[in-house]
């Protein structure tokens, strides 16, 4: 997958870029482009090779193949403490016999020519405020709470004002709670700074929630598919990103006279109209749950519909999960927002149910 | 086998065990008389034989300073080989250097000994001084570095292997990476190792026996010759004096490490109660 | 750390020089020699051997080995079925294995329950204990070994004599000092934290949960040790052993101090060879003949001790 970006806006470009550990490939010819001050994530499953592209981008790997270009500059010859970029790290990597001032300062002190003390002082401090830290500069980072340790953290990868700020999994140390909360104010931060930056999630949530755009990446280190979180959601590229990203039914068969015929389906499945594949090629049809209607009678004028018996279901306060079992054996998921129902009619396990969805609300996909 | 009386018991036999011995030791340093197991009367009279005695004093002045020399450079050559074992990966001749590296370790003294004096006697090597102080400071540290690097090794490991990464990207030149980060987070284990080595230096008496020359008596060898030739309490004065002074240190680095920790786990705590 | 390459070579170079040229100077080539040595023929001169490897004038290296060492070696394990023949050297060997070998047993009895209860105890006093098993092995070994010499005394005033003369429980002194056993228990005394550190070291890791499941399961106290503690800390036991069992196979100033001329082990064979008999071929080939024994359970220590050395701290 190739990501051209805009011609004239195109920030950092990762060109081809590929790494070989021994026999496995971590990245394979990763193509990319980031627009200046953009939140990109970096999104799959762990093991896939995103937090290795990212240290490519900071210069901790040495890519096999294919070059980085960071605003006009190839950073392929710079060693890591030569690169404009700084990351934070999933551990956040606070050096314990620092002080949170001292770990800000860090970055500052390595910066030649020398810069002056009084410089340096009043940058941490500049630092410290935008994290609201500063009550905890003289304290170790042992001392300090997961939430406080990462902000240190961030403080630090950004006091060098980096021209690209690395976010290897920031959030994956703290609690549920809080790592809702961090995430929005992460956002504002990095907004407020202005600085582009590349973050690598195996959280979809996370991911949708902070990315201007997402990259999706596949176990196999490739780059699936780009596009804004409603993008990647709503119009997947391929099945493995339909399924990665969400919950969906997929159903795959051979593309008969223009719907999709499939074994365990009486029917032919009826396709929207755009982008519908030649006939006697293999598809599967991606239909979101949400996208799915239960009802207890067969519905007037549906693209699709298909009988079935209520499998399970799961209550999920705002939303139920309904697993159908169809007459073929397959069972789909529909979900129902649980006000719809009133207390007697929302049907049962073992109920006999009509799945429908209209041929708009699913995607066609070709591999 | 359990938490009853059976295992308390056994504890207590244990240390009675270990500790009976050296108590006995102390108590006859006292005695007014010749004979190191009466107590004829109590005395410091062996304590100032103990002051009075040139030769020990040479012998005692001479470990310390073999001991503090040999275990700087047992830091110094140990750590570059943790470094070399932790972090290099593999290379052509790592296993064997691996091998190499502790074998000073496992091996009996006595052969460690005997190897280094066919070294430093060897008629083509006699830029090497032959036997003396020279030889026996290499010994020490040839042992101790063996020590150091697996102790050091440990703690390489166990480190934070982000730390060094975080500060090449925030822009620190790698060899300066090494002293202003992997240094002081290993220092604990270097101290440690400082120590290790320091007291098997002094402690150590077969490979000093075999490489000294006239010149080179350290204590643990004049000790043994002296328990050859008669006992005399004197020899009690002396463990009294090491044993206090290696007990005051061993304890008091073990109530510094012990408050180190309860600080550390009450500053987790009060981090975890004020959330945020 | 992955770096460029460029300063990977450097800087590799350098941090990898010392240590390598340290060991291959004073570890590898010493071991060298004493292979060298050991096929050396004695000769009365400074050093006291002619080594085999000589330079002629010719100009080439001429190798001419002397394997009289190991011979009187082999000859002597030949003669190992005639009665009454002076077998030195074997007698040394059985009596360093069988005493190590004893040594290691005792510990093992003596230390893993010992191990065991403090690994259990509570966490504050399990490193108090720790501390006190450690202090006697960081004050001096020989004047440990002092202290068995004035309690196992075997005239009238040796310590444990005195209390059971006192007691009336003999009439004579007992001869405690000079035997084997006086040698055993300097020994077990000098190497039990060689035995409880790496036992220790495994059985604290051993989860409590574990034995409360094998409980709750139903399972009897001594079938919850067979299948459950004593698997799990094997590797401990193992690494313990060897510890204790490798430096007492070598040992000599136990021996030397407790043992009296009676004892002779193969280190005091190797010292004595080395010194008053100067005869260091000899000395040399028992050393030989010592690390090729040990190579066995010094690759059982390396395989099992990994938790071992960390444990000294």
């Amino acid at each position: 997958m190739e990501d051209r970006g805009d011609a004239q806006g195109d920030y950092l470009r990762i060109e081809g870029a590929s790494k070989r550990f021994g026999e496995t490939l971590a990245v394979a010819s990763v193509t990319l482009a980031v627009r200046e001050r953009e939140i990109f994530a970096l999104l799959g499953a762990s093991g896939c090779g995103k937090s290795t592209l990212l240290r490519l981008v900071a210069g901790l790997e040495t890519p096999t193949t294919g070059r980085i270009v960071l605003d006009g500059e190839d950073l392929s010859a710079l060693p890591p403490h030569r690169r404009p970029t700084n990351m934070m790290f999933q551990s956040y990597a606070l050096f314990p016999h620092l002080t949170v001032a001292a770990n800000v300062a860090f970055g500052l002190r390595q910066i030649r020519p020398h810069m002056a003390p009084k410089q340096i002082a009043e940058r941490v401090d500049e630092m410290l405020d935008l994290v609201q830290m500063q009550a905890y500069a003289g304290r170790r980072p042992h001392e300090l709470s997961g939430g406080q340790q990462q902000r240190v953290a961030l403080a630090r990868s950004l006091a060098r004002h980096p021209k690209l700020l690395l976010l290897d999994e920031p959030l994956s140390a703290l609690d549920k709670k809080i790592r809702q909360r961090t995430q929005l104010e992460l956002v504002r931060l990095i907004q407020r700074v202005g600085v582009t930056c590349i973050l690598v999630t195996h959280d979809q949530e996370e991911a949708m929630t902070m990315a201007g755009r997402i990259g999706v990446m596949s176990p196999k280190g490739e780059l699936l598919q780009v596009g804004t979180p409603d993008e990647v959601y709503e119009q997947p590229a391929c099945r493995y990103t339909a399924q990665f990203i969400g919950e969906t039914n997929l159903l795959g068969g051979r593309v008969t006279g223009g719907r999709l015929r499939c074994d365990d389906l009486p029917e032919p499945l009826a396709l929207a109209e755009a982008g519908r594949p030649a006939d006697g090629s293999e598809a599967w049809l991606s239909v979101r749950p949400e996208r799915v209607r239960l009802s207890r009678t067969p519905v007037d004028k549906a693209d699709n519909q298909a009988p079935g018996t209520v499998d399970n279901i799961a209550y999920l306060g705002s939303h139920s999960d309904y697993h159908v079992r169809l007459a073929g054996g397959r069972t789909m998921i529909a979900s129902v927002p649980c006000a719809r129902w009133g207390e007697d009619t929302a049907p049962v396990r073992g109920d006999a149910v009509w799945l429908s969805w209209a041929a708009p609300d699913g995607v066609v996909l070709t591999r | 086998m359990n938490r009853g009386w059976g295992g308390r018991s056994w504890l207590l036999i244990v240390f009675v065990f270990l500790y009976l011995p050296i108590t006995c030791l102390l108590v006859f340093s006292f005695t007014g008389g010749e004979i190191t197991t009466r107590l004829d009367g109590v005395s410091l009279r062996w304590y100032r034989a103990l002051l009075d005695d040139d030769e020990l004093k040479r012998a005692l002045g001479l470990s310390l300073t073999l001991g503090a020399l040999a275990a700087t450079a047992a830091v110094i050559v140990g750590s570059a080989a943790a470094v070399v074992l932790a972090r290099f990966g593999a290379y052509p001749g790592s296993r064997l250097f691996a091998g190499l590296s502790t074998a000073p370790m496992v091996l009996p003294e006595v052969v460690i000994g005997l190897s280094l004096v066919l070294l430093f006697t060897h008629p083509l090597l006699p830029w090497l001084g032959g036997r003396g102080v020279v030889a026996i400071w290499t010994a020490h540290t040839t042992l101790s570095a063996a020590y150091v690097a697996v102790l050091v090794q440990s703690r390489l490991l166990e480190m934070d292997r982000w730390l060094e990464e975080a500060a090449l990207d925030l822009g620190c030149p790698p060899l300066k990476v090494f002293f202003v980060i992997t240094v002081p987070v290993i220092a604990p284990a270097l101290a440690a190792g400082w120590l290790l080595s320091f007291t098997l230096s002094m402690d150590d008496f077969v490979l000093a026996a075999m490489l000294s020359d006239p010149g080179s008596t350290t204590l643990p060898v004049l000790v043994f010759s002296r328990l050859h030739h008669g006992l005399k309490p004197e020899i009690n004065a002396l463990a009294t004096v090491v044993v206090t002074v290696v007990s005051i240190a061993v304890i008091a680095a073990h109530r510094l490490m012990l408050s180190a920790q309860r600080r550390r786990m009450q500053a987790v705590a009060a981090a975890r109660r004020q959330i945020g | 750390m992955k770096l460029p390459r460029l300063f990977l070579l450097r800087g590799r170079f350098w941090a990898g020089f010392l240590p390598w040229a340290w060991l291959l100077l004073f570890f590898t080539l010493p071991f060298a020699l004493i292979v060298d040595v050991s096929l050396s023929s004695p000769e009365l001169s400074v050093p006291p051997y002619v080594s085999p490897l000589s330079l002629g004038p010719d100009g080439q290296l001429h190798w001419s080995p002397d394997a009289t060492p190991y011979r009187r070696l082999r000859d002597e394990l030949g003669a190992l079925a005639q009665p009454g023949a002076d077998r030195p050297y074997l007698a040394a060997w059985g009596n360093s294995l069988g005493l190590a070998a004893l040594t290691t047993a005792v510990c093992l009895v003596i230390g893993y329950p010992f191990a065991y209860q403090i690994a259990r105890s509570a966490e504050v006093s399990r490193q108090t204990l720790l501390m006190l098993v450690m202090l006697p092995f960081w004050t001096s070994f020989l004047l440990r070994v002092y202290a068995w010499m004035s309690l196992l005394d075997s005239s009238e005033v040796g310590l444990i004599n005195q209390a059971l003369l006192a007691a009336g429980w003999i009439e004579e002194p007992l001869p405690l000092l000079y035997n084997s056993g006086a040698v055993l228990v300097g020994m077990v005394y000098s190497y039990l934290p060689f035995m409880v550190l790496p036992l220790y070291a495994h059985l604290v890791k051993l989860d409590n949960r574990l034995l409360e499941a094998a409980r709750d399961l139903g399972a009897r106290p001594a079938v919850i040790f067979l299948s459950i503690t004593l698997p799990l800390s094997w590797r401990g036991i193992v690494a313990g052993s060897m510890m204790v069992f490798i430096p007492a196979v070598g040992e000599f100033v136990i021996p030397d101090l407790l043992g009296g001329g009676d004892v002779m082990m193969i280190g005091r064979r190797i010292w004595d060879d080395f010194g008053p008999n100067q005869d260091w071929p000899m000395a040399a080939a028992v050393a030989v003949v010592m690390v090729l024994l040990l190579i066995g359970p010094i690759m059982l220590l390396r395989r099992h001790g990994r938790a071992a050395p960390g444990s000294l701290r």
